[in-house]
């Protein structure tokens, strides 16, 4: 097998962590995707990257929640769970913290998803026609 | 200038689509909205990561009246078939991806073959939608 630098094990464990963000990734399955020891692996992450793999983790997990709560309609929990965070309680301590507001205020400062949805007209057209078509110009039932 | 920003596949099902598009294929959410004034129409659109500007609508099959019922039976049975539509995307690496993608339960119709435009592959998702994976080699130039 050819060479690789070190940090090639490393961009492998980052790669995960960004594509699988939403699975109950933790730190050691991390490691593990770049064949290292956890305390090892940390440091190595760290020094490459600039953060340690909990929180490229945990930031890559609040983008996300953070894009999902100007983007839908989705619940907050059900936001949580879908970026891979089990705790509702410890997702809204980190968001806050990451974004200065917790994820309700975050949604609340955006304007609401329905407006960015960009629904095309097409679509709107055929969709928002009033479905009941009982008007007086239809044939009016014969007279008893 | 003209560009792509949104192309439409129907599903049978939103919630069995953005489960496959995103846990196994990769793709991100986008928008998920639901309007009420829209009889509760569901705008749900997912993309790859860092091509943003590209989506694709997981559109729903209607029913009356926006679509009659012999239409929509129609359309099923044409998606049953695998006659109703293509996404055709491209990886770096059409085995990583494919190896990747299987891992994650995605059963391919064609397996990573060498064609003259590169490697090629295929699946379908839940709905008969054909998804081509496609590693472009164009050859050489001269």
């Amino acid at each position: 097998m050819a060479f690789a630098p070190p940090a090639r094990h490393l961009l492998r464990a980052r790669d995960l962590a960004d594509a699988r963000y939403f699975e109950p990734l933790s730190v050691e399955d991390l490691a593990a995707a770049a064949g290292l020891s956890r305390a090892h692996f940390s440091r190595e992450f760290r020094r490459a990257f600039g953060d340690s793999p909990h929180a490229y983790l945990l930031t890559r997990r609040l983008e996300r929640a953070a894009a999902l709560l100007r983007n839908t309609d989705r619940s907050v929990a059900d936001i949580c769970l879908s970026v891979g965070l089990q705790s509702i309680g410890s997702f809204t301590t980190s968001f806050t913290r990451a974004f200065g507001r917790p994820p309700t205020a975050y949604r609340a400062a955006h304007p609401p998803a329905s407006r960015g949805a960009l629904v095309p007209g097409c679509v709107v057209r055929a969709y928002a026609r009033p479905q009941h078509r009982t008007f007086r110009e239809d044939s009016a039932p014969a007279p008893a | 200038m003209i560009r792509i920003s949104n192309a439409q596949l129907w599903v049978h099902d939103q919630e069995e689509a953005l489960a496959f598009y995103t846990e196994k294929v990769g793709m991100e959410v986008r928008s998920d909205v639901t309007l009420p004034e829209m009889d509760g129409f569901r705008w749900l659109t997912v993309g790859p990561p860092g091509q943003e500007d590209v989506t694709i609508v997981l559109m729903a099959i209607p029913g009356p009246p926006v679509m009659d019922e012999e239409t929509a039976g129609q359309v099923r049975e044409l998606m049953a078939k695998g006659f109703a539509g293509t996404v055709f995307l491209t990886t770096d690496d059409c085995q990583a991806s494919y190896e990747e993608l299987r891992g994650r339960g995605v059963e391919f119709s064609e397996t990573p073959e060498e064609r003259p435009y590169g490697i090629d592959s295929g699946f379908r998702d839940p709905s008969g939608n054909s998804i081509r994976l496609t590693e472009v080699r164009l050859p050489a130039e001269v």
